[in-house]
Order: C-alpha cells, then structure tokens, then sequence
C-alpha cells in the first residue's frame, strides 16, 4: 500500500476518479441486466429507460477524461499515479461502450418483440447475459480491491463467454432457416448477443487495465479466444 | 440444414530489445566523506557513453558529492575524502599520477547558476583552448570560439556582439555560453550540476534541446530537481537517497514503473 501524497488534495483527486468507475461500472452492469430483462419480458416501458440511462454513462466518461486530463496538468503525474489516471481513462471508455452495448439491445427490444420468435431463443441469451454480467462483476470487484492474483481467471474466463456466443451463433442461425419469419427477429437477437459478448471483450480490457495500473506490465498476449462465430458457415444440403 | 466451422490461422510476433551502449564511466564501491559525516556509501554504477544520464532524489542526498567526484571538483574541499574506484574509459581517475588539470578539461562542467568569466563572451569561450595551448594561431582560435558557439546553440545570437562582456547576456544565453566554454576544449563528458534552476521554462526548454543535440558526441551526466527534466533529457535515471544509489535504469522504466518503493514514492511525489 502507498503513503499519501505529500499534496493531500492529490490523494482526493485520484480517490474521485476511483469512485466515478465504480459508479459507471454499476450504472452499466444495471443497464445491461435491464435491457435483457425488458427483452425476455417484452416490456418496452423498461427499455426506453435503459436507453435514456445511458446519458449517464456518456456524461460521467467525459468527467472522468476532463478531471485526469486537469490531474496530469496540474500534478504531472509519474509511475504508479500515471498509470492509475490513464487505467481510469481507459477503464471509462471501456464501461462506456459497455452502455452503449446495453442500450443497444434496449432499441432492438420492440423490433423483437413484435415479430415472431422462438421463446426458447431467450434461455441461450439469458444465459451469455449472466455470463458477461459475471464477468463486468468481477472485475469490477478487482478494481475495487485490486487483488491482481484474481485476473487471470476473470480473463480465462471470456473463453466461456466466446463459447457459449459460438453455439448461440449457431442456433440462431438454424432457427432462421427452420421459419424464414424467425430472420427478423434472430438478426436483432443475433446483434444482442454480440453485444454481450463484446461486453465480455471490454470486461477483459478492464481486466488487462488492471493488471497494468497495479504491476507496470502487461499480460501476456495469448489468452484462449474462443469465439469461432467468424468461421461459423451453413453446410450444402448433400 | 447444418453450420460448420471453417479455419483461418493467425500469428503475432514481438520486437526484439535494444542493446546498452559502451560504458564510459564506471564507479565501483564509492565512499565520499566530508570530515565525519559521510556522503556517498558503497555506491556502484555504470554510465554508458553518449547518452544523457540523470541522477534525482531528495536534497542532500549526495547526487551532486558523486557528480563532483567524477572530475575531481571535490579535491578543492580539504575535508572531502573518495574511497573507492571511478574510471573513464577504463583509467582510474584518482591515479596520483592522474593530470587532475588535463581530467578537468576532458570531464567539463556547468553549474547551477550561470558562471560566465567577467570578460567578452569570445574570451570566455577562447579561455580554455588558449591555457591548454589547443590552438596553433589566431585564425584557429577563432574557428575553436566560433564551432563551439554553435555547437551550444548560441553563434546565431551573439555573432554581432562577440566583444561584448559575458555577463551582458541573458541567464539563458550565459548558461548556453558556460556550456560553450565547456565543449571548447573538446571534453568526452560533460557534467550539468542543475543547469536550469535558474532559467525560465523556455531558457530551459532551449538547453534541453541542446542536451538533446550534444549527447550524439559526448557522455552527459546531469543533475536535477526536475523528475520531468530527467524523464525528458535523459536515457537513463539514477536515483540516490541519503548516500546511497536506490535504483538506476532505463529512465523509461524509472518513471513508469520503479522497482523500489523509495523510488516510487520520491517520482510520486510522497516522501517525508
């Protein structure tokens, strides 16, 4: 643990970069919970709040990027400091798409729930939601009590995520050629999870982020990436 | 209808690391003593040559005692003892057969304050070559005067006032004059003992740049308060806290990711 800061207003400072990630990180874990809600529940109410919410998001990354561009000018930050203000920048970009990703998926809620689906499409998708909104926990957790020991795990885990996604790829891609009236629909279902699945990919930049603020260095490169969706093709009738 | 997965390899590579360039001071279980108290305790280092090496930490810390110790400059203090071994190029500096004269004019220095001799600024710099007889004429004095004008950045702006006194100059000018002097007696190292502390930011945004253009042909040790100066300067960062090297490294390193604690917390701004 580091001693205070001869300037104790720089202490605050960083302290309320810190907080604001958290209160992003909690904002979008809701949303995106939300919208997956409002899409099994098909209740657009829900959704037109998940995408208002998102304001919030935008609003708070460009706080954290106006405070950390004023801490560097002023502070001139070195080592462990430097690597914190630029982790929260990154970090915020990072929760910020995460939003995007939620209230991307609360805009397609009425396109879905006004055309034909098969309900069962939902289990799949429920279950790559809780995946990735594990995921975003976790290491939001992590930043919190920055126990770095904890990250490799977290980051293998996107692999689960990447897998699952795969298979989800798959199915929708079969319930569309079972009924053509499923294509609208499972399109919109389709982007939905992808939008999960990139969540797992920004959880994993946190995760990285992390490690990097806390260490100096980088993880290594090759972690297990298992989404096969880009190679996924229809086979010809024989 | 059925998917299937088709295959499509990838491969990433890594750049390789930069070697560390020949050494040309090297310091070995350096004591420095003034009277009782001592200053530097055990230190060993390595400097590499043509390149800017910087050396931070807190006052009295002992970063000037070690900088002074490489060309003698503490022999001028009768209390102040070296124990130990400093070579350049190999050549153990405090040899008794060592010419601490000829040292001196190879190992130059620049201070704090600007210290220009109370004479013409052309005198100021054709002092050195003329006492250590480097000049075979006029014309050759005056060539010497003129290339390490320029050398310092300076020729451009004195050319039309090169008899007038030293100390008509800016603090700028007079520090760039000072390091002038300095090179005009053609010295492989050259120490800067805080050379900016006096100047204003872009005075010493100019000298800066100089240290930048000077490290292609000489070795160049400096000595700052400034933690960005050092960062901005230098390839390689010593850090010294009550007398004792903490930590020296790439200065890429030094300020993005410190191995010591004592390091990290003088950059971060967290000692005492």
């Amino acid at each position: 643990m580091l001693a205070q800061h001869t300037v104790r207003s720089y202490d605050e400072e960083l302290k309320y970069l810190a907080q604001k990630i958290a209160e992003m990180g909690g904002h979008g874990e809701r949303m995106v919970d939300q919208s997956i809600k409002a899409l099994v529940e098909a209740d657009n109410k829900l959704a037109k709040q998940v995408v208002l919410d998102d304001q919030f998001m935008d609003d708070t990354q460009r706080e954290i990027d106006e405070k950390a561009i004023m801490i560097i000018a002023k502070r001139q930050p070195m080592a462990s400091d430097l690597r914190e203000i630029i982790g929260a920048i990154r970090i915020s970009a990072d929760l910020e798409r995460v939003g995007d990703m939620g209230k991307n998926i609360a805009k397609r809620n009425s396109a879905v729930s006004e055309t034909a689906h098969p309900l069962r499409v939902f289990r799949g998708l429920e279950n790559l939601a809780q995946l990735g909104l594990t995921q975003l926990k976790d290491v939001l957790d992590i930043y919190a009590s920055r126990s770095v020991d904890q990250l490799d795990r977290v980051r293998n885990r996107d692999e689960e995520i990447d897998q699952v996604y795969t298979s989800l790829f798959r199915e929708l891609l079969t319930y569309m050629m079972e009924d053509p009236r499923n294509i609208s629909s499972c399109t919109h279902l389709l982007f939905c999870a992808k939008n999960i699945e990139r969540i797992g990919d920004h959880a994993t930049n946190i995760a990285e982020t992390i490690y990097y603020i806390e260490t100096g260095r980088h993880m290594t490169l090759d972690r297990p990436k298992e989404d096969k969706s880009h190679r996924v093709v229809l086979e010809e009738p024989k | 209808m059925k998917t299937k997965t088709v295959e499509t390899p990838m491969k990433t590579e890594l750049p390789a690391k930069a070697a560390m360039p020949a050494i040309k001071i090297k310091a070995r279980n350096v004591d420095v003593h003034y009277g009782e108290k001592q200053a530097i305790k055990d230190l060993s280092i390595d400097i590499p040559a043509r390149s800017v090496s910087s050396f931070i930490g807190p006052s009295g810390c002992g970063k000037s005692t070690f900088l002074r110790s490489i060309n003698r400059m503490n022999d001028t203090i009768p209390t102040c003892k070296v124990k130990g071994l400093i070579e350049i190029d190999g050549k153990d500096i405090y040899d008794k057969d060592l010419d601490v004269v000829q040292l001196r004019a190879n190992v130059g220095m620049v201070f704090q304050k600007p210290n220009p001799f109370p004479k013409s600024i052309f005198e100021n710099v054709a002092y050195g070559p003329r006492i250590h007889g480097l000049a075979k004429g006029k014309t050759d004095l005056e060539e010497m005067v003129v290339s390490a004008l320029k050398k310092a950045g300076l020729f451009e702006e004195v050319k039309d006032r090169i008899s007038q006194p030293g100390t008509s100059l800016s603090g700028g000018q007079q520090q760039r004059l000072c390091i002038a002097r300095a090179i005009a007696v053609n010295p492989e190292i050259i120490l800067m003992d805080e050379p900016c502390s006096a100047l204003d930011p872009i005075a010493t945004a100019r000298i800066e740049e100089l240290i930048d253009e000077l490290r292609e042909n000489f070795t160049i040790v400096i000595v700052t308060h400034s933690m960005q100066q050092a960062a901005r300067v230098s390839q390689r960062t010593a850090m010294f806290h009550l007398g004792i090297l903490v930590e020296e490294g790439p200065t890429e390193l030094m300020f993005s990711n410190p191995t010591q604690k004592r390091t990290q917390d003088y950059i971060t701004g967290r000692f005492g």
